[in-house]
């Protein structure tokens, strides 16, 4: 593994969609955890605990597509194209979840919050899977034809390794988004979402040690490259050290500290992943020989160059800004007249 | 229908759709700047009290803008994937700098602007009001860059990457500054603003027309007509750009839009009309010469017809026509309707003129038909390429999409984006019939703080 630009790419959209998992994560989990209170104001104060900023998470995923487009072309034009329906329902999930945040408060009904808090919860739930699910399809390894082209069918992507990495991934969001909630709320909420939070946990668990036996014994190449570079163990433990991490703190009511353990545990997910992929984007099965790697998919080596520099000015004040406008919404959600 | 019948409706369908937000996000972000500015100016707490109730407004397009605007990017890949391939490594670079420059620009900032207000001082409101519309211009600009190397490609080369041909950057700069970007830029940005100006002077001639927060409607109307009677006018100046580079750049286009089939000096630009494409004329009112002085200040100037293209290179011609004459006519009839505004507001007989108020509250429409139209007029015009002159329409499409599944997305997003349309109107017209809050005459908060005060913070 050299540091050239091409794997420095890969690294950077890593980045772009772990920083994506981490922000909008515990939006999609607090959307998902949504209808499990029934009372208004308890679902205003969670919507509100996420108000300022999952808009900004957003555009993480945004970002992130746009510099695989750039960097990645052949990658992007198959797997959009390959997966079309799978990604026409995370589009539906994604804008009902963003527009029923700023309609759901906007009139008293109980037909029309109703309505809109299922549309705000489905569409959490339901983007945090698809997301999973088009993972799960990568780590395993998707058809791919000698001409580049995706060369399976939507129900071939919904198999139960795939769906089983969709259904971790929700347990991963519910349980980052019920520590973030413990955070932002106070009250009988507050205690509430402390026992979800819980449960989330245990669920998480349960799933990440189903999702590593599965990946141990059904998608060999991993165990094989775990084999081959034996210092890939080290992140493997330091994912298992962080999810460990997460109920200890959390049960020393150092939720900040559980909070950044979850990152940590997405993080060291996505490095293990990465890690595996490398240098591969996309694994063909059954024919590895079709597979798209960070050359015969990448842009030209100008233009990675390019797009670096841009990424080097503008990545640097997206994060200084985005940590004061965090900073600006520190604290407990209070609802005033300017909360959805 | 075929694949390609069915994309092309998809994407034109939704990217209409979305398009209907973006400009009322550049033009009340403008609003916002204009209102807020003039508050911390004058410290009138009405100009607070606009700057209040138009925000709310703002949040609403925002969200449906964001919400459909993701669906573009993923269509992109979705619908038009060897495109992507083929482009990718231009247009991808140029939609990456849109996240990174713009979209975490807009939505951070938003956060400050809409929830912020209680929470900073007045200064720093102020500024996260101008970055979110700064954000919004940015997101303008790199789509504009990205659409406009499309129409006009340059800094870039064709080179063969596995087996395919494809476009890659050789100068960013000029990719960036390709021959039509700046004039088309501007013509974007100032329909922008007249969308946004024209909603505020809608609203507010509505409340003069029903006598209601007259104070409120008067000030907005001050700043609305003003931003839309000088987008309006600066308007005729970025077309007139456009158009010349069109002559220049684009020639079968310009000639699509004029209805012009042979190659001529004196050139007459038609002023109302359609195309008879049978007999290859127009039948209508035409200005002798006038397409030829405008494109080369000289009614001698040659303008090229459509003859001079093969037919498989010309551009469907009705269509463009239309939409393009549509566009200039609304354009027009804008000036008109924000001049005799503006004068009659200047006069202070504007709230007797009741005829002319309904025409205003109705104005909100001109720019958002304009804006459509010239964006039809743009891309049918293009036709049959996708990218002028190097990749036709067809040569664009996924390889392995089949006809039912876009029809079925196709339906599926029609249904979605008629409920959105059908909410976004429904909580507009209440927001509107609820009016602003008399509350917001008396900052609260952080906001209520004499500004001095902020300044020498007693110890």
């Amino acid at each position: 593994m050299n540091l050239d630009l091409n794997t420095v790419w890969f690294i950077l959209v890593g980045v772009l969609f772990t920083g994506y998992a981490m922000l909008d994560g515990f939006d999609l989990g607090i959307g998902a955890l949504h209808l499990f209170t029934k009372d208004d104001t308890e679902r205003r104060t969670l919507i509100n605990a996420i108000g300022p900023v999952w808009d900004g998470n957003e555009v993480w995923l945004v970002t992130g597509g746009g510099a695989l487009f750039a960097a990645f072309p052949n990658v992007y034009a198959t797997i959009f194209s390959g997966f079309y329906l799978a990604f026409v329902l995370l589009l539906v999930s994604l804008i009902f979840r963003a527009v029923a945040i700023e309609f759901r408060s906007k009139q008293p009904m109980h037909w029309w919050r109703q309505t809109w808090d299922i549309g705000f919860s489905a569409g959490s739930l339901v983007s945090g899977l698809l997301m999973g699910v088009a993972l799960g399809n990568i780590a395993w390894g998707v058809p791919v034809g000698a001409d580049g082209e995706f060369a399976g069918t939507f129900l071939g992507l919904l198999t139960p390794y795939p769906l089983l990495v969709g259904v971790t991934t929700v347990a991963l969001f519910m349980m980052h988004g019920a520590i973030y909630g413990v955070m932002k709320t106070e009250g009988a909420l507050h205690d509430k979402l402390r026992i979800w939070a819980m449960r989330c946990i245990i669920f998480f668990v349960i799933c990440a040690v189903t999702l590593t036996m599965a990946t141990l014994l059904y998608v060999p190449r991993m165990a094989a490259r775990l084999h081959d570079h034996p210092w890939l163990f080290s992140i493997a433990l330091a994912n298992m050290l962080a999810i460990a991490n997460i109920p200890r703190e959390f049960h020393h009511r150092r939720d900040w500290l559980a909070f950044l353990s979850s990152c940590a545990a997405m993080a060291t997910l996505m490095m293990l992943f990465g890690l595996n992929l490398y240098p591969n984007l996309i694994y063909s099965l059954p024919d590895p020989a079709n597979s798209l790697t960070i050359y015969n998919a990448s842009s030209s080596p100008k233009t990675l160059g390019i797009m670096l520099i841009i990424a080097g000015i503008g990545v640097p004040v997206v994060i200084a800004y985005t940590v004061c406008i965090y900073w600006i919404f520190r604290g407990k959600v209070k609802l005033d007249r300017m909360s959805y | 229908m075929d694949v390609l019948t069915l994309a092309r409706i998809q994407f034109g369908a939704t990217v209409a759709f979305h398009y209907l937000y973006p400009p009322l996000s550049i033009g009340l972000g403008v609003m916002l700047v204009c209102m807020e500015g003039l508050w911390l100016k004058t410290k009138n707490p009405v100009y607070h009290q606009m700057a209040r109730f138009w925000t709310r407004v703002f949040a609403l397009t925002f969200a449906i803008g964001v919400a459909t605007g993701i669906v573009m990017e993923f269509e992109f890949g979705t619908n038009w994937a060897t495109y992507s391939r083929f482009v990718g490594d231009v247009f991808g670079s140029a939609l990456a700098a849109e996240g990174i420059f713009a979209f975490f620009l807009e939505s951070g900032f938003l956060a400050v602007l809409l929830f912020g207000w209680d929470k900073v001082s007045r200064k720093v409101h102020f500024f996260s009001t101008c970055m979110v519309c700064l954000g919004a211009h940015f997101s303008a600009v790199w789509i504009v860059v990205a659409n406009s190397w499309m129409q006009t490609p340059a800094g870039y080369k064709i080179v063969m990457h596995n087996g395919i041909q494809r476009a890659e950057i050789t100068d960013f700069w000029q990719l960036v500054f390709n021959p039509s970007f700046m004039e088309r830029l501007s013509h974007v940005l100032c329909g922008a603003w007249q969308a946004g100006a024209f909603l505020v002077v809608s609203v507010s001639a509505w409340y003069l027309l029903k006598k209601r927060h007259q104070d409120f409607a008067r000030a907005s109307l001050r700043v609305g007509l003003t931003v839309a009677l000088t987008a309006s006018l600066v308007q005729v100046v970025t077309g007139h750009v456009s158009a010349r580079g069109v002559a220049k750049n684009q020639p079968a286009k310009l000639a699509a839009f004029e209805g012009l089939y042979n190659t001529t000096s004196n050139a007459p630009l038609v002023l109302a009309g359609y195309v008879d494409e049978k007999d290859q004329k127009v039948e209508g009112l035409e200005w002798p010469g006038m397409l030829s002085f405008l494109v080369g200040f000289n009614t001698q100037t040659t303008v090229i017809g459509l003859n001079d293209f093969a037919p498989q290179d010309r551009p469907p011609v009705t269509a463009s026509f239309l939409f393009f004459h549509g566009m200039v006519g609304i354009g027009f009839a804008m000036i008109v309707v924000a001049a005799l505004g503006f004068l009659y507001f200047r006069h202070g007989s504007l709230h007797e003129r009741r005829w002319l108020l309904w025409i205003l509250v109705f104005s909100v429409l001109g720019p958002q038909m304009a804006n459509q139209l010239g964006w039809f007029a743009a891309e049918v015009g293009r036709q049959p390429w996708i990218v002028y002159g190097l990749m036709r329409t067809p040569e664009g499409l996924s390889a392995v999409v089949k006809a039912n599944v876009i029809l079925t997305s196709l339906i599926l997003f029609t249904l979605i984006y008629f409920l959105l349309f059908a909410v976004f109107i429904y909580l507009l017209n209440d927001k509107i019939q609820h009016g602003p809050d008399e509350q917001d005459l008396v900052p609260s908060g952080k906001l209520a703080l004499p500004t001095e005060l902020t300044h020498h913070p007693r110890t």
